[in-house]
C-alpha cells in the first residue's frame, strides 16, 4: 500500500499543475508597463484636418492630471467591431477614452467612426505603428488604464468584453478617480 | 487487413508531405546590406513573436514581427548593441519575448530546476543502492542446498543440457 503513495502523490500534484495550466490564457501575458509612466506620444489627431496645425497633434502632455483610457483599435480588426459598444458605455460612463489609431488609412478609420459612432475623446493616428511598439501592443485591440500621474494601471488585450468592462476596467477608473 | 494499414500508412506520409509545403524559412525582407541582414536576423532569433508565440521574429510572417525587425534594424543602423535591444523589447512586450530567460527570482525554478531534481535523483539512487547493500547477508547455505549444490557440479557434462 505504501509504495503506491508517492506515485500517487506526484500524480496528483502533476494534475494539479496540469489543470490550473489548462485554465491559464496563453494570450494573457503580464505587461512589464502596469505601473510605469505612459509612454508620451503627440500623433496627429484623425478627426483634425492637417491644415489647422494649432490642434492638429495631440500629446500625452494634455491628459496629466487626468484618469484616462487608451483604446488601441483599427479599421481592420473585427473584434474592434464587437467591443465597440463597451468602449462607448465605458466613455459615457467612465473616463475619457482616447482612440489609437494603429496601422491604419486615416481614410477608412474615419469611416468606420461615421458607420459605428465615435465614442473617442478625440482618436489618434498610429500610421507605423511605432507608438503601437512602446506600449507593447501585440495584439488589437488593447486599452490601457492611466491614471492622474500618467502612470499605466491597467492593461486589457483583446476585446473588452462586458465582464472584463463590469469586473476590472470601471473599478479600476473608478479607483483612480476618487 | 493489410491494405487497412498500407492505406493508413500512405494517408499518414501524404499529411507529412503536405505540412512541409510550408517550410519555416526566414522570412524574405528588403535590404541593401547583407551584415547589417545577418545583424538584424542574429537579435531577430533571439525575440520570441508574441502574436504566433512559438515563432521568432526572425520566422515570423506576422505584420507586428516585420515591424519589429525593422526596428532591430533601424536600431542597428543608430549603433545600438544587441543586448540594448533586447532590453528594448523587453521592457514593452515583457521578460516573456526573449528565448533566452533572465536569471531573475521568478526564472530561478526554471534554471535550477533541473539540477535540483538530479540531486535528488542521486541522493535516492544512493540510498537505494546501500539499502540493498545492507539487506545483502551472507549466510552458510543449507545442508540440502549444498546437497544439491554438490549433486550439480558433480553431474558429467554430457547431461548438463538435459538437467531440469
Amino acid at each position: 500500500m505504501k509504495r503506491y503513495l508517492l506515485p500517487l502523490l506526484i500524480f496528483v500534484v502533476l494534475a494539479g499543475f496540469l489543470a490550473v495550466g489548462l485554465k491559464l490564457n496563453p494570450r494573457e501575458l503580464p505587461s512589464p508597463l502596469i505601473d510605469k509612466p505612459a509612454p508620451a506620444f503627440s500623433l496627429p489627431r484623425l478627426d483634425v484636418p492637417a491644415q489647422k496645425l494649432s490642434t492638429q497633434m495631440m500629446s500625452t502632455q494634455e491628459m496629466r492630471g487626468k484618469v484616462w483610457v487608451l483604446n488601441v483599435w483599427a479599421s481592420w480588426c473585427g473584434p474592434c467591431r464587437q467591443e465597440h459598444a463597451l468602449i462607448a458605455e465605458l466613455a459615457k460612463t467612465g473616463a475619457p477614452v482616447v482612440g489609437l489609431n494603429y496601422k491604419d488609412k486615416p481614410a477608412d478609420a474615419s469611416a468606420w467612426l461615421v458607420e459605428l459612432g465615435n465614442p473617442f475623446m478625440t482618436t489618434v493616428s498610429d500610421l507605423e505603428g511605432l507608438v503601437g511598439i512602446d506600449y507593447g501592443v501585440y495584439g488589437v485591440p488593447e486599452t490601457f488604464v492611466i491614471d492622474r500621474a500618467g502612470v499605466i494601471r491597467l492593461k486589457h488585450v483583446g476585446p473588452v468584453t462586458p465582464e472584463a468592462l463590469r469586473e476590472r476596467i470601471l473599478p479600476m477608473v473608478r479607483k483612480l478617480g476618487a | 487487413m493489410r491494405e487497412l494499414v498500407l492505406m493508413l500508412l500512405m494517408a499518414c506520409a501524404a499529411a507529412l508531405a503536405g505540412a512541409q509545403i510550408a517550410p519555416a524559412h526566414p522570412a524574405p525582407s528588403s535590404y541593401e546590406d547583407p551584415a547589417l541582414e545577418a545583424r538584424v536576423m542574429a537579435v531577430a532569433e533571439e525575440l520570441r513573436c508574441l502574436v504566433c508565440q512559438n515563432e521568432t521574429i526572425a520566422a515570423s510572417h506576422a505584420d507586428l514581427a516585420v515591424d519589429l525587425r525593422k526596428q532591430i534594424r533601424n536600431k542597428l543602423r543608430e549603433g545600438q548593441s544587441p543586448q540594448q535591444i533586447l532590453d528594448f523589447m523587453a521592457a514593452r512586450y515583457g521578460d516573456f519575448v526573449l528565448y533566452r530567460p533572465r536569471l531573475t527570482t521568478g526564472t530561478l525554478l526554471l534554471w535550477a530546476g533541473p539540477f535540483v531534481l538530479l540531486l535528488v535523483a542521486a541522493v535516492a539512487l544512493a540510498l537505494n543502492i546501500r539499502r540493498r547493500r545492507a539487506a545483502l547477508v551472507a549466510r552458510d547455505l543449507t545442508p540440502a542446498e549444498a546437497a544439491r549444490v554438490r549433486a550439480l557440479l558433480d553431474e558429467p557434462s554430457s547431461s548438463t543440457s538435459t538437467a531440469p
